[in-house]
């Protein structure tokens, strides 16, 4: 009886001072009176340190003419360009040299992958010792390989390795023809992106046909007819427009064409392989975490091998790789501002050089940083997309 | 009668027979392992070309060819670029690596005074070994050494000025030994914060939460180069005027904060994977927030996320070879400084001195790497659900 | 975790470099013993590390002449070295106390950076280097149209190549670097056709090429390139005693004073010699400045006069073999010219 009365009475805290909420409350408040206290002491000091070295703050740099020039632009920019431009410029090589690496490193890292659980010995041994190599030494140390290989191997300009096309390749690059696109030649882009649109429509309905009456329909071969038909089509129409220009030799250098610089080339090859290793770890064990149970009933329904690694490994795979690929997609991103160490001109470059040439230290590097976080968070939001498809396979 | 005749039981196994000759011996293994569909013969032809072209390449540069000792330059020159060598010649310049081994360890420190890394090494790896070595007792003992005493003693010795020696300044380090000293001190600050951090992710504050998630995402969101920048560019910036720290010291800030960032993410999923019980059942013993985590939880998160923490580990120590470009010099910068040596200047120089440091670094990570995977293989039988 | 805290402080320990206001660097560097200099990472000449580490070069050399005028040691100076892009940060945050790592001297530098340049210790121009086994017949500037050009990030130099080849009308590739051995490499692997950089840099790196005999600097110098140590704007007393340590090497060597006969000079009968060197009764000239009266003793025993400066670093006695040229003193045509020290 009495120890009921005891259960019924407020249970005492003793002092509120042992309270977790007020403790949770004070604790905040205090973190957070520090954290203004830090904020404002830091940029106190910026301010004062700034006026006592007679150092412009602000963004209003960004409108002034660069002065110097970038080899590498995807846009219109000389040395007239702004600081604005310069940085851009910068800004679009990043996305470049970060879009072909993760491309170039998934395929490269599945292959891989694949190879270490391949029934073939020898095939196993090589994809571990690639990937036992790359994973353990540096980035950075991956580019001065590649730059100092490509360099090391490749002609001089004046004995550059002719290659069909029209291509040459020496130590300033790959040269190849550039495509010039005569009057009418948006036909062929517009026939070519109808033929893409078609293509999906006809497998759409395919696979609607095939899941209902069970007929099936040679999807690829017509999707290749009007992906490669219909612009063909056009380019004869519109009266083969297209024209090259060659690259040509002169005193220095090749000239005209399209030239793939070795800076370019080595920091993609350098990113791409060494991604790769990563990616194929982690592609290995997203396959291994698909119980065999899963193959051999699969098997036991009737399904050829390709059917099953199609249908059911592949899936199941895909949902245990995307969230770790993502962050390797982020990781080759960010590793692309290694690139200063070669020289080609990504953001960290070129802002670099124009914070080095204003003096603004505070400005460029909040840029640089600013850039970068906004481009992980796209990356990881487009990733989080494709992962939430993925997880809906889950039934 | 004959009925009983007929239902014989064998009452002991007949001898084992020795498996077909055909799944037996050398060329079974081949059949099975190289040549076991047309495909695989294929690829296996295609393997054995790619190491049959690069395998021979390799042992003729990196040993056949190479130069192991030498004055100077000329023992890694064709007659051509005023060397010895024979003209077509290309090999490892190991001369080269040899003649500045000093200053590949240990930077320009004071010919002098290097005992004292040495020293430091020497107790650093007689401390290391036998915490590693899992039957070797007092570990808590020898922990506290290490984690305690020697950065203490390392400290004394390393920077010098008092008892009798010599102050070294940090701009005078260099070499593996910055390498080494930059990744020991990250690792060992970036554990406790990223643990913190982590704790306030996790937290029921929603302001000390936020910030440990702006915190952590801004900086996994970064590249290194940029932390770097910022701690060698801006932050002199935020200091009033007059106070300056060391360089050495402000990379090692931007590299630990960097590094914690990752752990405490490393350090999230070992505290998420632990089941809601654990929390509760200390909860219900009345042990307070850090009792909690301290005797609870946090043992069995950092038992699940060994494998996590020392990849981040090697992600670290991998990326101490950055501080190149804020103008330090660990291995991967002082090597690359000496390619610039007028009397070591040659084709073959760049590359083995690159070589020689790739290997130095893929040693330290192999052996990170086996040994976390040695623990895992070991801890794992607790955890099997 | 204690391990930590001990760390950080430790740490703190030796990387704090506190000191009071920046208006006062002479009392900050008299407090601590030393004085920071901020140097190149590397560049033969002008400030490079020798076999054992110690900063060689007209730029660290100044700095020791520094450290020789305010503590009478030339040995009392600790190095820093800074890239590129490091060096005006490094300065303006307090964290060196002289810049002397072959800065340009340009107005943007000396007003909106916030620096003060005390002098030219060297007059430089920018020049180009090819490789003439390559490009034999190639002897101008003016035939580089469409060569791929290496050249140093965040520097003039990156400025005034853009600015040559747009108002000649030439085209050209930049290959750019972020550090000079980066841009040494590249150059001798053959990724570009021109070196430009300043002159005396040109035959410098040259020394560090495969093949030094097949690299010819043209003729051209296509800007004006003066190079010279900086300190921060806002101490008058400290920008003083550095730009008349400059002056004090100039002098002395004008006055034929030598690190071998400093001593003697001492006794010399010439006024002008005795009041330089501080022997003249009831001087104030040393102490007015804020250092000893016999300062320009000190900084000619640390390092010569200004003469033996450059040619043990740059000139005849070094592997550079640079002439005088524009750098002689005025009195024998050159441009080194300092104000008297009376």
């Amino acid at each position: 009886m009495a120890s009921q009365e005891v259960l019924r009475e407020e249970p005492s805290r003793g002092s509120f001072i042992n309270d977790p909420r007020v403790r949770g409350i004070f604790f905040q408040a205090l973190v957070l009176v520090l954290l203004v206290a830090g904020v404002w002491w830091v940029t106190h000091n910026v301010i004062v340190n700034l006026a006592r070295l007679h150092i412009a703050s602000g963004f209003g740099f960004l409108k002034g003419r660069a002065g110097f020039d970038i080899s590498e632009s995807a846009i219109a920019y000389s040395s007239d360009s702004t600081y604005f431009r310069a940085i851009l410029v910068g800004f679009i090589n990043t996305v470049i040299v970060a879009v072909v690496g993760i491309i170039t490193a998934t395929i490269i890292g599945f292959i891989v992958g694949i190879g270490r659980l391949s029934r073939n010995w020898l095939i196993r041994k090589i994809c571990t010792v690639y990937v036992e190599i790359f994973r353990n030494i540096p980035p950075l140390l991956v580019i001065f390989f590649w730059y100092s290989g490509v360099l090391a191997v490749l002609p001089p300009p004046r004995e550059s390795i002719n290659l069909p096309f029209g291509s040459f390749l020496n130590q300033r690059g790959f040269y190849f023809p550039r495509a010039i696109w005569g009057e009418g030649s948006w036909l062929i882009l517009v026939a070519l992106l109808l033929g893409i649109a078609m293509a999906w429509f006809v497998a759409r309905k395919a696979r609607q046909r095939q899941m209902a009456t069970g007929q099936p329909f040679p999807v690829l071969w017509t999707s290749i007819a009007l992906i490669v038909g219909l612009p063909l089509l056009a380019y004869a129409l519109s009266g083969f427009p297209l024209s090259f220009e060659f690259p040509k030799q002169s005193t220095f250098n090749l000239v005209g064409g399209f030239q793939v610089r070795p800076e370019f080339l080595s920091l993609y090859l350098a990113l791409s392989c060494y991604t790769a290793a990563f990616i194929a770890e982690i592609v290995r064990a997203g396959i291994r975490g698909v119980s065999t149970g899963q193959t051999e009933a699969a098997a036991a329904l009737g399904l050829r091998s390709g059917s099953i690694l199609r249908l059911v490994v592949v899936p199941q795979a895909m949902r245990i790789v995307i969230p770790p690929l993502t962050s390797q997609y982020l990781n080759l991103t960010k590793n692309s501002s290694l690139a200063i160490a070669i020289g080609y001109p990504d953001l960290t470059a070129t802002a670099g050089t124009v914070l080095n040439q204003t003096g603004q230290a505070v400005e460029g590097v909040v840029i640089m940083m600013a850039v970068y976080l906004a481009l992980s968070l796209i990356t990881s939001a487009i990733m989080n997309v494709v992962n939430a498809r993925m997880a809906l396979v889950e039934r | 009668m004959q009925e009983h005749d007929m239902s014989w039981v064998r009452t002991e196994m007949t001898l084992a027979q020795p498996a077909p000759s055909s799944e037996r011996g050398l060329t079974a293994w081949i059949r099975k392992n190289l040549i076991a569909t047309t495909g695989d013969a294929i690829l296996t032809i295609v393997g054995i070309a790619l190491v049959a072209m690069i395998l021979p390449q390799i042992v003729n540069w990196a040993f056949i060819n190479a130069q192991w000792i030498g004055p100077d330059r000329s023992v890694c020159a064709t007659v051509a670029q005023g060397g010895i060598q024979p003209d077509g010649w290309t090999g490892a310049c190991w001369a080269f690596v040899n003649a500045k081994f000093g200053q590949f360890m240990f930077g320009t420190y004071p010919v002098e005074e290097r005992w004292r890394p040495i020293v430091v090494a020497i107790l650093f790896v007689a401390l290391l070994v036998p915490l590693l070595i899992p039957r070797v007792p007092r570990k808590g003992l020898n922990a506290i050494l290490l984690f305690l005493a020697l950065p203490v003693v390392a400290f004394v010795l390393l920077v010098g000025g008092m008892f009798g020696l010599p102050h070294v300044e940090t701009s005078r380090w260099g070499g593996l030994l910055v390498t080494l000293s930059l990744s020991f001190v990250g690792i060992a600050v970036s554990l406790p914060i990223g643990i913190v951090l982590a704790l306030g992710r996790r937290s029921n504050m929603p302001i000390v939460k936020l910030l440990c998630v702006i915190f952590i995402e801004t900086v996994r969101g970064i590249p290194l180069i940029t932390v770097l920048f910022f701690a060698s560019v801006m932050l002199p910036l935020f200091l009033p005027a007059g106070v300056s720290f060391d360089k050495f010291l402000r990379a090692l800030i931007g590299v630990s904060l960097f590094a914690a960032a990752y752990m405490a993410e490393v350090v999230r999923g070992g505290l998420q994977a632990i089941p809601k019980g654990q929390y509760e059942g200390a909860d219900s013993l009345g042990l307070s927030y850090w009792q909690k985590m301290g005797l609870v939880v946090m043992p069995q998160a950092l038992k699940l996320v060994i494998p996590g923490i020392v990849n981040t580990f090697i992600g670290m120590f991998k990326d101490t070879s950055l501080v190149i470009v804020i103008s330090m010099f660990d291995l991967l910068g002082i090597v690359k400084q000496n390619f610039s040596d007028a009397n070591w200047a040659t084709p073959q120089t760049a590359r083995s001195g690159l070589v020689f440091a790739a290997f130095i670094f893929w040693l330290f990570c192999f052996g990170m790497s086996r040994y976390s995977m040695y623990t895992e293989r070991r801890l794992d039988t607790g955890h099997k659900r | 975790m204690k391990h930590i805290a001990i760390g950080v402080l430790g740490a703190a320990a030796f990387g704090f470099a506190a000191s009071a206001a920046s208006a006062a660097t002479l009392d900050d560097v008299k407090a601590k013993g030393f004085i920071q200099c901020g140097v190149s990472t590397g560049l033969a000449g002008f400030s490079a590390p020798d076999d054992k580490g110690e900063w060689q070069g007209i730029d660290a050399d100044f700095c020791r002449a520094v450290a020789a005028a305010v503590f009478g040691d030339g040995t009392k100076v600790k190095f820093t070295p800074l890239s590129a892009k490091e060096r005006f940060t490094a300065l303006q945050s307090g964290e060196i106390d002289i810049l002397s790592r072959n800065t340009t001297w340009t107005i943007n530098r000396d007003t909106a950076l916030g620096l003060n340049f005390v002098g030219t210790t060297y007059y430089d121009g920018q020049g180009f280097m090819i490789n003439a086994k390559k490009l034999p017949g190639v002897n101008s500037a003016l035939q580089l149209s469409g060569a791929a050009v290496c050249v140093q990030s965040g520097t003039t130099t990156e400025l005034n190549l853009a600015d040559y080849f747009k108002s000649n009308k030439m085209e050209y590739n930049p290959v750019v670097f972020e550090k000079l051995e980066e841009v040494n490499a590249a150059y001798d692997a053959g990724r570009c056709d021109v070196y430009t950089t300043d002159q005396s840099g040109l035959y410098g790196i040259r020394l560090t090429l495969g093949a030094p005999a097949d690299h010819v600097v043209l003729p051209e110098i296509i800007s004006k390139e003066p190079l010279g140590p900086a300190v921060r704007q806002g101490d008058d007393q400290w920008y003083h005693i550095v730009k008349w340590t400059y002056f004090a090497l100039l002098d002395a060597e004008e006055l034929g004073i030598t690190k071998a006969n400093v001593d003697e000079m001492k006794n010399s009968d010439s006024p002008e010699i005795k009041r330089v060197l501080g022997q003249e009764a009831d001087t104030k000239i040393g102490t007015d400045l804020g250092v000893s009266n016999d300062w320009v003793v000190n900084i000619v025993k640390a390092v010569g006069n200004y003469g033996e400066m450059f040619e043990r670093n740059v000139g005849s006695g070094s592997p550079l073999k640079i002439a005088r040229g524009i750098n002689a003193l005025w009195t024998k045509g050159g441009l080194q010219y300092a104000p008297p020290i009376r």
